[in-house]
């Protein structure tokens, strides 16, 4: 019964996303960070999104392809006495822009909504189907 | 004989499994609403019925003896025609996925999937009504 498949894909797309939450979760997590787990200021990671094409035609999950880190420069803020300062006095912190941070993360949260609806809606019409006949 | 008994089952057969297959594709476009450079595809319905009720003509059982039932196969809908989207509003990432469209068809789909299974039920009713002659 080929109405199996969305379970596979529409659950491939929740995990994705679950994994987008939690990037964003850690961007956000050190956006005041001043160094991060290597010593040096923390990089805002993006997840990347594949498609990822199922056995029939027109189908397809999704997959991670990547976590990219942003290139984005470091906030500087000028702070003598940190104990982070460097030579001239100034503190690197984090390149996390939280404005974006949250807008992604409401748009995770909306595909993850979206995906499990459709999975609800998936499963309700496999049970009718269940009782074709009766 | 037989196949007037189920000729209109056969019909109603291909119908949902042309819907359980669109379901299918129209999951994968909402769990690809993030994927750069995907590109929402759909299936024509009716062409895609036009298709599988013509091929059933060709697939029929070897008889080898007169006394032999004539049962057309049920086999459907491989190579149902594909098409993509129209792109109402291009996004920067390649990606044509209008979430708000996929979610009307998606709705739109689950409900004819449903009324196809209840003609389905109804049918087998009346065949039922008919055999028992009650």
């Amino acid at each position: 019964m080929s109405m199996f498949n969305i379970f596979g894909i529409s659950g491939s797309a929740i995990s994705s996303q679950a994994q987008r939450l939690n990037v964003v979760a850690s961007n956000l997590a050190n956006a005041d960070a001043v160094a991060g787990p290597d010593g040096k200021a923390y990089k805002s990671r993006q997840v990347l999104f594949q498609a990822l094409p199922g056995t029939d035609p027109g189908t397809a999950g999704v997959k991670v392809q990547t976590i990219k880190e942003s290139d984005a420069p470091f906030r500087k803020t000028h702070d003598p006495y940190h104990p982070s300062a460097d030579a001239e006095g100034y503190v690197t912190h984090s390149n996390v822009n939280p404005v974006e941070e949250m807008v992604n993360m409401i748009s995770a949260s909306r595909s993850y909504q979206n995906n499990v609806e459709v999975m609800n809606t998936a499963k309700s019409l496999m049970l009718k189907t269940l009782q074709m006949g009766q | 004989m037989l196949e007037q008994l189920t000729g209109r089952l056969d019909t109603l057969s291909h119908s949902l499994q042309l819907r359980a297959a669109r379901q299918q594709v129209l999951a994968s476009n909402i769990a690809n609403v993030d994927s750069p450079g995907y590109v929402a595809q759909d299936i024509d319905f009716n062409a895609a019925l036009q298709n599988a009720m013509n091929r059933t003509t060709d697939t029929r059982l070897s008889q080898t003896s007169q006394q032999h039932l004539q049962l057309t196969s049920t086999s459907a809908l491989i190579g149902s025609p594909m098409a993509y989207t129209v792109q109402t509003q291009p996004s920067l990432d390649g990606n044509s996925v209008d979430l708000d469209q996929q979610r009307a068809n998606f709705a739109d789909n689950a409900i004819r999937y449903e009324s196809t299974l209840r003609f389905i039920n109804s049918n087998v009713k009346t065949m039922l009504s008919a055999i028992t002659g009650q």
